[in-house]
């Protein structure tokens, strides 16, 4: 029996490989296109201006992903919860126009005009977090009415979650008016930092280290806490999850909290991006977050981080070098990425 | 005589529109090996995935301690002290040995003490505690499975074909494993294919045929038998080794 144990025991076990040629993909994008962009200011600009990009669709793909992963539930309606992080902000930091229900008094507005960075970083970090945790809530009544009855069918789950996104939008819609809702920046948040000839835009500095700070808690939590080791384990293994104890259910229901919270954030970065929250917001983000999802691997956060970054730095160099192609050329990235992958940069090893 | 630890009645299994389990009807006796025998296709692994509350049986009850759990979800027949491990093991192929070891111990911490017990008889998961459980080979993912049960103390284990796939060799450890098990007074349901291997850890036996068990009795008894073998298996011993 001894001689069979180290026989056993001594077999080595083949080295780990380490796949880094998709973390080499937007390394590559950026030095090619430098020699399109022309000059290096410029490019430094539009680098760091992806970036700032790629981490707000990060922050709202990262949820879509997981729930995918945990339940093999596609949420067409996560844009909804974009939008309500929107809109929150404009009810708290800047009220609304003519027609809003919730009217033209904000009770952030005073701290947010104020002409003080602190002060208008804490107004917005308020009404982030009030933002993110009502969404969640919503989140939850979601999770219950439309997606828990349609467990298992893909088809049907695309159909529902698309039909409530339309209810939802036209019940935003009903609340804050159609028209559309001005979601200025403050003045401190406005205009460039300088390094050199490299300028950088204030906001999409902010928004960028929110994200990497995000990214890096999230990262912390998959990896170091029972909790994220449960989460990657539902997400390969569901059964095996449950056949060890643990109710994978209340798990997903959590996440799917979370996840609307974190789109919910996303929202309001993305609102404040284009100084306007429009009930279409969500939705018309949802197309990039499928592109980032399907070029990152449905249910991997790895995966969705760099396919965010890489969707937002093509979005800014072709927004600059050939604007025609703008609208496009994120189809051809994810195309190229699938035809070489067809899961995806990093899929989930699935049973 | 004490009542059996687990109970089937009766026990009747749809898969969608496909009827498989037509009414099984057998005993586990608590302590020893239950072995659950019989061709492909008989409804073993169902029989195990029924228990295991992975899918739920339409008629018939399934009783453990004297209690009906035929309804109950997965999670809350793993609270009972009963563990699982699947045909196709189960490992969570991305976390670490470690990681693997850390999620099967629900109730608490790692025990230092019942790790080294389980080392002994799989070494190789200590050597490679800290390495990805998706390198491992396929016989030490089997082992690190069947640790997985093993972590705390279960009152019954449902594995399902553990030496499938395996050289010799290492079924022989698998082998010594289980004898481990029996000792520390585990009660182990085993589904296996491989007769040997069967014959050298089981105590008692039910076949299994189209849905039905179709003979129980005492392991040594079947395996002196190779009329009854070839009736029920469809081999002998001498076709099988």
């Amino acid at each position: 029996m001894s001689n069979q144990q180290t026989l056993a025991a001594s077999e080595a076990l083949p080295k780990k490989k380490v796949d880094v040629i998709p973390l080499l993909l937007a390394p590559i994008l950026a030095l090619a296109a430098y020699p399109v962009v022309g000059d290096m200011p410029t490019w430094a600009t539009l680098t760091i201006a992806g970036i700032g990009m790629g981490l707000i669709l990060f922050l709202v793909a990262s949820g879509f992903t997981l729930v995918f992963g945990l339940m093999d539930v596609l949420n067409f309606g996560h844009g909804i919860f974009v939008t309500l992080g929107a809109y929150f902000g404009v009810s708290m930091l800047t009220g609304g126009v003519i027609g809003a229900v919730f009217g033209d008094q904000a009770p952030l507005s005073a701290l947010y005009a104020a002409e003080d960075l602190g002060l208008n970083l804490a107004a917005l970090a308020i009404a982030a977090g009030v933002g993110m945790f009502v969404t969640a809530v919503i989140g939850l009544i979601f999770e219950r009415i439309i997606i828990r009855p349609v467990y298992g069918s893909h088809l049907t789950q695309i159909l529902v979650t698309s039909g409530g996104m339309i209810v939802a939008e036209q019940l935003i819609v009903a609340l804050w008016g159609p028209e559309t809702q001005p979601l200025l920046k403050p003045a401190s948040l406005n205009g460039a930092v300088l390094f050199g000839d490299i300028a950088i835009e204030k906001y999409r500095l902010m928004t960028t280290v929110v994200g990497l700070a995000v990214f890096a808690i999230m990262i912390l939590l998959l990896n170091r806490t029972k909790l994220g080791l449960l989460i990657r384990a539902g997400v390969q293994d569901r059964e095996m999850v449950e056949a060890l104890g643990y109710k994978v259910k209340f798990l997903f229901v959590g996440v799917f909290a979370a996840g609307a919270a974190l789109a919910a954030l996303g929202g309001l970065f993305w609102g404040m991006y284009n100084d306007a929250a429009v009930s279409t917001l969500g939705g018309s983000m949802m197309v990039l977050i499928f592109i980032v999802t399907i070029i990152g691997g449905m249910g991997s956060v790895g995966g969705a981080f760099l396919g965010a970054i890489l969707i937002g730095l093509l979005a800014n160099y072709t927004g600059f070098s050939f604007p025609i192609m703008a609208a496009f050329s994120n189809i051809i990235l994810m195309c190229l990425i699938i035809l070489w992958r067809p899961n995806g940069l990093y899929p989930v090893a699935k049973r | 005589m004490r009542p059996p630890l687990l109970k089937l009645e009766k026990v009747q299994t749809h898969i969608g529109p496909y009827h498989i389990l037509h009414g099984v009807d057998f005993e586990v006796p608590e302590g020893g090996v239950t072995m659950l025998l019989g061709r492909n296709g008989a409804g073993k692994t169902t029989t195990l995935r029924t228990i295991m509350g992975l899918w739920t049986a339409s008629e018939g009850k399934v009783i453990f301690d004297g209690h009906d759990i035929t309804e109950l979800s997965t999670p809350e027949v793993s609270r009972l002290d009963i563990a699982y491990v699947p045909e196709n093991m189960g490992v969570f192929t991305d976390l670490t040995v470690r990681e693997n070891m850390v999620l099967a111990a629900r109730k608490g911490k790692l025990d230092s003490a019942r790790l080294d017990w389980i080392f002994t008889y799989m070494p190789a998961l200590k050597k490679f505690w800290e390495q990805q459980a998706g390198l491992l080979s396929g016989g030490q993912k089997q082992m690190l499975s069947i640790a997985r049960a093993m972590v705390e103390p279960q009152r019954l284990l449902l594995v399902d074909e553990p030496s499938k796939g395996l050289a010799p060799a290492i079924i022989q450890n698998l082998v010594e494993a289980f004898k481990a098990l029996k000792q520390s007074g585990s009660t182990v349901l085993l589904v296996e294919q491989n007769f040997n291997f069967a014959k050298s850890v089981g105590d008692t036996v039910a076949v299994m045929d189209n849905g039905k068990v179709v003979h129980r009795g005492s392991m040594a008894a079947l395996a002196a038998d190779d009329n009854l073998q070839q009736k029920l298996l469809g081999l002998s011993l001498d076709s099988h080794q």
